[in-house]
């Protein structure tokens, strides 16, 4: 299976980092980086798969025109991940066919 | 909060450059945009990065004075705001933070810039799959270079983000590229007037040369794209000069150059026109920017591709003609005060007309096997469209409601031109009279919930 | 002149003309249908999708009779259409609820089934539960609903392969749709009527049946037709796709079969415009929260507006044209509801067979 990045991330300088949960690794990202860039970094796997054929699915358009890197963020569904800005201790996780009506909620 | 002159909805070269016009004449402006820092996807994150990433060219650096003009006493840049609606009045509504609000100007300025133009082809979703512009996006937003990539399409954006790749020591696997030798031949006539911006033709011919000198494998007059999943890898699959090459990569990164962004501009009623060089539509505007409906203005990109150095002169532009709008001034005025500005446009569009044919959509990809999924979110392929269009549709809104394309989350941004070629190639018609289909309110997801919080109401 | 060779025209291809179009053609008639412009304002595009009894006729016995009527058919007409053309329709009667907020309307509306329930006899069930026993049956439901109705004879259907699948079955059957003819005017003719288009050469036909919704406004006076037809906005949103079903379906929140939640309900007399505005998105969504509170975190990627077609009384009209009984008008807002019926009991009435309904309480003389 592969499982490195398809990007290599170019280290240039310093910059500040946050810690952030994808599916359950710890894991860290730049700060500057929105949800989709951390995942893309993170690794290969699908992010998503589609409500209708069950495919695989990650980031496409990293400008908000596609909705193809939907993901559940801090047990919100459907969060457009390449519009939001990572933030420390985000909880990613992959989504399953559409979204459910009520958010897990943890608290 | 004080009522703005000017509402401008983007900042990138175009609300950017308009935003300083316009506080600089005196105007209290207010500048929406989606992205956390200024700068558009042309100069995406250049507030931050600066002159760090030197592999992206000096190009990119010249998005630094734009984005420092913004700190102006008159100018509000509101960040991360998603503009869903613009009425009438005109009143804008933009969802900021999981809040929406209402604001209204007598002038708001359209500069949404561009997307991709959606490439439809056997494997386009798979994982690995992307337009070549969101990779270029990753290098600038987070220093992330793509890995074993086949550049594969064609346009000036493909060769600049080779270069790219080469100068930051992740080259290409190969570039695949569409464009044939007629297309060239009919790009030709176009040349003298091309040559107005010799700048440019020697960038693009400095580019061929650090691509050759590379050693990066070149396909051209390439077709029949197909993208499978092979042990891990992308199994990329092509056509050039009679012969079928598959290459094995972990990313395709495709690209047919770029469109306008519609949505905001359709759902506000502004008419539009088909562009036959550019493949698309443009919202009909003047040359200052002004649209049919009062009030309204387009510039930059979302106006009709003209490229970055163009958008910034257009945001000008249009920035002076809406102060004089704001102050009662004689249009004429502002013809003569954008002299310099219109120059600059008129330089920068010299070579639109030669690169638009050089680089030409090939017809194949507005006509996909039945097999190819157009729409990303519904999953339809052009199998369903052509056995709709069998069945007897013959509108636009006939394959809507018979197939849901188009009715998915992204509202029809990934298949709405692919579909309206489609009709047009199946029923013998000039794609003008297909239309368009309608865009309407929210143009970005809102929840119930902000829509239910409103404060304002029309 | 184009020369018609069909029996019949229908002027209007929306849910109404092509459910007109369906019976004509079953029973052997041959058939055309001119459709309008894109550009035209089309109920059936933009309608909520239910198949509804609830309240229908509550105050005129006819209508509330007709409705059941055609409740009654829908069950075998959506398995018809389904077969014929391979298309699911998503019919289901589910049953179906009317919320409120506000006890006032609700005792009214209340009342207004008690008299429905006189009309109909044995035929119709209702019941009316009070908030308390709404949220111990369906324990979403918010607490600012003050009390509900529910009729088991509802149901919902999804309204846009209605319009497809008709489509298709009409042009199966051998029927002819033609698109862009929009009807400019009409004129008697020796052997017919002369059916003019801004453009193209007017068509003949010996038959003309008006389903032309709105567009019958202008072009029903010029039968004589007294009917004054106003169209009423109708604004709807449409949610993300969830993958979990809703218990309920109500006739201003439901579930469409692909997922997406619909909301819906509002009515306007604003003249020919269906554009969406916020003051009714808003209304609609507060609606939608008050009702099943989980839904404010729920996404709209749309909202429309659509026009419904009204007569004065609201209640549809069926009518020969006066002096001109081989033109007839046939207009109603519940094009859906009414769809079974208007393809089989109705073309009895059109063709003037032994069968044919009883339909002189809806006729244009009553204005």
């Amino acid at each position: 299976m592969m499982t490195d990045s398809r990007f290599f991330r170019r280290e240039n300088g310093t910059y500040d980092t946050v810690c952030l949960q994808i599916d359950g690794v710890q894991t860290h990202a730049r700060a500057t980086d929105t949800v989709a860039a951390a995942l893309l970094a993170f690794g290969p796997a699908p992010t998503r798969t589609t409500g209708i054929s069950q495919s695989p699915r990650t980031p496409f358009c990293m400008m908000g025109a596609c909705f193809d890197c939907l993901v559940t963020i801090d047990g919100r569904p459907n969060q457009q991940a390449c519009m939001i800005t990572v933030q420390d201790g985000m909880c990613i996780t992959h989504q399953a066919g559409f979204r459910p009506l009520e958010e897990p909620h943890d608290g | 909060m004080a009522k703005p002159d000017l509402i401008i909805i983007g900042a990138g070269p175009a609300g950017m450059a308009a935003a300083a016009t316009a506080a600089n004449g005196g105007l209290k402006v207010h500048l929406l945009d989606d992205q956390p820092a200024a700068g558009g996807q042309v100069y995406r994150n250049i507030t931050r990065n600066q002159d760090r990433l030197t592999h992206l060219g000096p190009e990119y650096t010249k998005g630094i004075p734009l984005a420092d003009a913004l700190d102006h006493p008159n100018i509000t840049h509101v960040a991360g705001a998603a503009v869903w609606r613009i009425d009438d009045t005109p009143t804008v509504w933009y969802s900021l933070h999981g809040k929406s609000h209402a604001i209204h100007a007598d002038h708001v300025l359209i500069a949404t810039g561009a997307q991709e133009r959606p490439v439809p082809f056997a494997g386009w979703t798979l994982p690995g799959v992307m337009p070549a512009g969101a990779a270029q996006i990753l290098m600038k937003s987070s220093d992330l270079l793509p890995k074993d990539a086949v550049l594969a399409g064609s346009g000036p954006l493909l060769y600049l983000i080779a270069v790219q790749m080469i100068e930051a020591g992740q080259p290409p696997v190969a570039m695949v590229e569409t464009q044939t030798p007629q297309m060239m031949m009919r790009a030709v006539r176009h040349l003298p007037r091309a040559l107005l911006d010799r700048q440019q033709i020697f960038k693009g011919l400095a580019m061929l040369r650090k691509i050759r000198a590379a050693r990066i494998p070149r396909y051209t007059a390439a077709h029949s794209f197909k993208a499978q999943i092979q042990d891990d890898l992308l199994d990329f699959e092509f056509t050039s000069k009679g012969e079928t090459h598959h290459l094995k990569c972990a990313l395709v990164l495709s690209h047919q150059g770029i469109i306008p962004a519609t949505h905001l501009t359709r759902s506000a009623g502004i008419p539009h026109k088909w562009h036959k060089a550019q493949q698309c539509w443009h919202p009909d505007h003047d040359t200052e920017g002004r649209t049919a409906r009062p009030g309204l203005w387009v510039a930059g990109d979302s106006a009709g591709i003209l490229g970055a150095d163009a958008a910034r002169a257009q945001g000008v532009i249009t920035a002076n003609a809406i102060i004089c709008a704001v102050r009662g001034l004689r249009p004429s005025i502002a013809s003569h005060v954008n002299a310099h500005a219109i120059n600059h446009r008129n330089r920068a569009q010299a070579i639109r007309a030669f690169l638009d044919a050089a680089y030409a959509v090939p017809p194949e990809i507005n006509t996909p096997p039945d097999d190819t999924i157009l729409c990303r979110c519904e999953e339809i392929t052009a199998g369903t469209i052509r056995q709709a269009i069998h069945d007897g549709a013959t509108e636009l809104r006939h394959l809507k409601t018979a197939t849901r394309i188009g009715m998915g989350p992204c509202q029809g941004r990934q298949c709405d031109l692919s579909l309206t070629h489609m009709l047009a190639a199946q029923t013998q018609r000039p794609i003008a009279t297909v239309g368009m289909p309608r865009a309407r309110s929210p143009v970005r997801p809102v929840s119930l919930g902000e829509i239910a919080a409103l404060e304002q109401t029309d | 002149m184009e020369q018609g060779n069909t029996d019949t025209t229908i002027i209007g291809g929306g849910v109404v003309g092509l459910s007109v179009a369906f019976g004509l053609l079953k029973a052997g008639q041959s058939v055309t249908v001119l459709d309008g412009e894109n550009a035209d304002l089309r109920a059936s595009q933009g309608n909520f999708g239910l198949t509804w009894l609830q309240g229908k006729g509550a105050h005129f016995a006819p209508y509330a009779r007709w409705t059941k009527h055609a409740i009654n058919l829908w069950p075998a007409f959506a398995q018809e259409l389904q077969d014929m053309t391979g298309i699911d329709l998503a019919f289901q009667a589910t049953g179906g609820y009317e919320f409120f907020t506000d006890n006032a309307e609700f005792d009214a509306f209340t009342a207004d089934l008690a008299a429905q329930a006189k009309t109909l006899g044995d035929d119709f069930r209702y019941q009316t539960l009070t908030g308390d026993a709404l949220r111990a049956a369906l324990p979403g439901i918010g607490e600012q609903i003050v009390g509900a109705t529910f009729c088991p004879h509802d149901g919902h259907v999804n309204p846009l392969r209605v319009l497809q699948a008709l489509r298709v079955a009409v042009q199966r059957l051998g029927g002819v749709i033609i698109p862009n003819w929009k009807v400019h005017s009409i004129s008697p003719h020796a052997s017919g009527f002369k059916v003019h288009h801004a453009t193209h050469a007017p068509r003949l036909t010996p038959h003309l049946i008006l389903c032309a919704g709105l567009g019958s406004a202008d072009l029903a006076p010029m039968l004589g037709f007294r009917t004054a037809i106003r169209p009423q906005k109708g604004e709807l949103m449409i949610t993300e796709r969830i993958q979990d079903r809703l218990p309920f379906v109500s006739s201003t929140v439901r579930q469409v079969d692909e997922g997406g939640i619909q909301i819906g309900g509002t009515k306007a007399d604003v003249g020919p415009d269906d554009r969406e505005t916020t003051s009714k998105m808003k209304s609609l969504a507060q609606h939608a929260i008050a009702v099943w509170p989980t839904l404010k975190d729920v996404n709209v990627v749309r909202s429309w507006g659509a026009l419904r077609v009204m007569t004065p009384d609201g209640y549809p009209v069926y009518a020969r044209a006066p002096e001109m009984p081989a033109a007839q008008m046939i207009t109603c807002h519940s094009g859906i509801t009414l769809a079974p019926a208007h393809a089989s009991t109705l073309v009895d009435w059109i063709l003037n067979t032994q069968n044919a309904p009883d339909l002189k309480a809806f006729d244009d003389d009553r204005f």
